[in-house]
């Protein structure tokens, strides 16, 4: 990650302005995190939202490292561009990295591979995620999950009390009140941590532009084989099973969000720069995680995913 | 919008409370579409769902609804935040629910508001919630509130109803501590002065609500006289290229800190001066809030989390004994003999409960001093001791020196949220 920053008019007045408040709060909420636990680590992605954390982890505690490990939990579905872009990331910065496979949990019969054309190992890797936690006996994990994301999101706490299954309670979330984060818990329980709850899509992506941050080239436009399944375009790839009545077609496709490849739509798109992309998202009609299968299974795929622990 | 006009933008955080049936999620929901906030994923799924359940038009309301208990219920449980932008400014919504638990939920959401939509229903006129909801926007120090008074369309757009409920709400917010209050006539469900201008009120003469959402002067929300920074954490980066670099890490919490200035040190009162104060790697010559920022001082001197660096001239109080208005939020009630964990800036103690002064009593909004049995949703009074001092300003004067929590010391739960008097 290059470490460029600009300087732009960040106040006027003494009014801070609105990215750099948001900035200033994720900074906050990364320290305190940092003050408040033991164990804590970044859930890395490789997707722009753990990027963009990553980056204001960096910030928070400069000119020092980031004083805690990043976590990538490896479905062995990646994308080879997100595994590219999150080794060279992880040499830039200097950080520690911890990887989760879920390959392994399948090897030890902790979790079972699903079937059929539609198989995907999204829902595994919450099994390898509880894992991770308990075997490095992190207290805290920070991600890059948004509130304008999804639904179910939208009224996570920033601190996310998890109790000692790795399960959330909606119904039992612990009130927040003003910059006051309770990270209080008994032996065995841990947190979840949102720092960037309050960004949106188009906040991420005017922040990517203007710190200049280097981003994986699956955001950019460019060919790839893919099928069309469910009104998605899904790439080929070795986790994929063509159906014989899907062809495979060459197209110029983006991702907007860097999931699995069995499950992670593209769009059709030109766009090759930030700038494109910021073009593209505000035209856009279509949530990004619109041409996301698995939030497509039921109505409440995310919530009930969320209770059992995902991410 | 290009780079530079959304680096320009203004953060605005508001809140929304309203009674069951007021149109609350309506008006959000009027709000995400007009401003044209809302997907056509998130459109087409709404559409489905309102004619599942039989209905002519789209349910708007639908947008805000979260869980599937909600769903299923038709009622909102917990707070949720729901962003929006214009070329102006980006919104964040507290949006609380308006009947169980609203006064937890109400509190929750409008500790980090600037504003407050307040909404009453036209046909109803002012009642008991809106006393409520506003008295605890003004306990809570929202600096500005609007009075939304909606479905203006079921009562012909009558400017004399309008200015009935204005008279009688002015009459009772003469006893509220807030500044800046508004009125405006809307239809949420056709829209009327919430984006666009209505033509069934031409005896309005003021703003639309996202015109006044837009424009309202929010500069001033922020503490900038008094200097006050907490420290979070202590940065000792331990390379070769920064050797014997320290700095202190946190947020400012109110005044503004420039570089060069004399500050002291609480509680150990030692005088120092800021070396430099950096913003990410960027070194700055002046900070104020709400900036994260990290702080070297010229002498090397022991300074850990929860101390907090100030002026000679302008100090915080200090002090064991604290008077405080709670909301008690946990479901148990207030074990007066219990001992408790007090969070307050990045600093924690212990504290006791020495006596409950009063109770409100939030149908009267009255002060009860007979009644001193504390249940979920009350708000008091009360005097507290902590195991060490607490450096503190009035909630009135700095809503983050003055704010504090308390949490239960088995279960660790966030029991009651405190503003200091």
């Amino acid at each position: 990650m290059s470490i460029v920053y600009p300087k732009y008019n960040y106040m006027n007045n003494y009014l801070l302005k609105h990215l750099k408040e948001l900035e200033s709060e994720s900074i906050y909420i990364i320290r305190e995190v940092f003050a408040q636990f033991d164990n804590p680590a970044i859930l890395f992605s490789g997707g722009k939202d753990s990027i963009v954390l990553t980056h204001l982890a960096i910030k928070a505690f400069w000119p020092a490292k980031i004083p805690f490990p990043l976590v990538h939990i490896d479905t062995g579905h990646n994308f080879p561009e997100t595994i590219t872009y999150r080794d060279w990331m992880i040499n830039q910065i200097g950080a520690k990295l911890i990887v989760g496979y879920v390959q392994n949990s399948i090897d030890t019969g902790r979790t079972k591979e699903e079937t059929g054309s539609n198989a995907s190992r999204n829902a595994l890797q919450t099994i390898t995620l509880l894992d991770t936690i308990s075997e490095h006996q992190l207290d805290a994990c920070m991600g890059g999950a948004r509130r304008d994301e999804e639904k179910a999101r939208a009224k996570e706490r920033v601190f996310s009390h998890r109790d000692e299954f790795g399960q959330w309670n909606p119904k039992n979330q612990r009130p927040e009140l003003w910059n006051l984060f309770n990270g209080k818990k008994l032996v065995g329980e841990h947190f979840r941590v949102f720092p960037i709850s309050n960004w949106t899509e188009m906040d991420i992506w005017q922040y990517i532009l203007a710190e200049k941050i280097e981003i994986p080239s699956l955001y950019f436009s460019h060919k790839r084989e893919v099928i069309h399944r469910n009104g998605s375009i899904l790439a080929t790839s070795p986790y994929i099973t063509v159906r014989n009545d899907e062809t495979v077609t060459k197209k110029t496709v983006r991702y907007r969000t860097c999931g699995d490849m069995t499950i992670t739509g593209a769009i059709e798109s030109t766009a090759s720069t930030v700038e494109e992309i910021i073009n593209e998202v505000a035209a856009s009609r279509i949530t990004e995680r619109g041409s996301r299968e698995d939030d497509k299974r039921s109505e409440t795929s995310m919530e009930d995913r969320k209770k059992q622990g995902y991410f | 919008m290009n780079n530079e006009s959304y680096l320009n933008m203004e953060l605005l955080r508001f809140t929304t409370a309203g009674s069951v049936d007021d149109g609350k999620s309506t008006l959000i929901g009027r709000l995400l579409y007009d401003s044209k906030s809302i997907f056509i994923d998130q459109l087409e799924a709404i559409t489905k769902i309102s004619n599942r359940k039989g209905l002519d038009h789209i349910d708007l309301s639908l947008l805000t609804d979260g869980l599937k208990d909600e769903r299923e219920q038709g009622i909102t449980i917990d707070v949720a935040y729901r962003y929006f932008a214009t070329p102006k400014r980006k919104f964040i919504i507290a949006d609380t629910p308006g009947h169980i638990q609203y006064t937890r939920n109400m509190v929750t959401g409008a500790s980090t508001a600037n504003v407050a939509l307040i909404l009453i229903d036209a046909r109803k006129g002012v009642i008991e919630q809106t006393y409520r909801h506003s008295f605890i926007a003004s306990l809570l120090q929202i600096p500005h509130l609007i009075v939304c008074v909606n479905k203006m369309d079921l009562v012909d757009f009558d400017e004399k109803v309008f200015n009935d409920i204005v008279s009688v709400y002015e009459n009772f917010a003469s006893k509220l501590d807030v500044k800046d209050i508004r009125f405006i006539p809307i239809s949420a469900l056709q829209g009327d002065n919430v984006v666009n201008r209505s033509e069934n009120t031409n005896w309005y003469q003021g703003s639309t609500l996202m015109h006044t959402l837009e424009n309202m002067h929010i500069g001033s929300d922020q503490n900038h006289l008094d200097p006050r920074f907490s420290v979070q954490t202590i940065i000792r980066p331990h390379t070769t290229s920064y050797h014997d670099f320290r700095s202190y890490a946190g947020r400012i919490d109110g005044g503004i800190f420039r570089k060069g200035e004399e500050v002291l040190v609480l509680p150990s009162g030692l005088k120092n001066t800021i070396k430099s104060i950096f913003y990410g790697n960027t070194e700055i010559t002046e900070a104020f809030p709400p900036m994260s920022v990290s702080m070297t001082l010229t002498d090397e001197i022991d300074i850990s989390r929860g101390d907090i660096i100030v002026k000679q001239n302008n100090q915080p109080e200090v002090s064991q004994d604290v008077e405080v208005m709670f909301c008690w939020l946990n479901e148990n009630p207030l074990n007066l003999s219990g001992k408790y964990f007090l969070k307050h800036t990045t600093n924690g103690v212990r504290a006791v409960f020495k006596e409950i002064v009063y109770k409100i009593d939030m149908k009267t909004i009255t002060r009860n001093e007979t009644d001193k049995e504390i249940f979920t949703n009350d708000i008091f009074r009360a005097k507290i001791r902590t195991t060490k001092p607490l450096l503190f300003d009035t909630y009135r004067k700095n809503r983050n020196t003055g704010s504090l929590i308390l949490v239960d010391e088995v279960t660790n739960e966030t029991l009651a949220a405190g503003m200091i008097v």
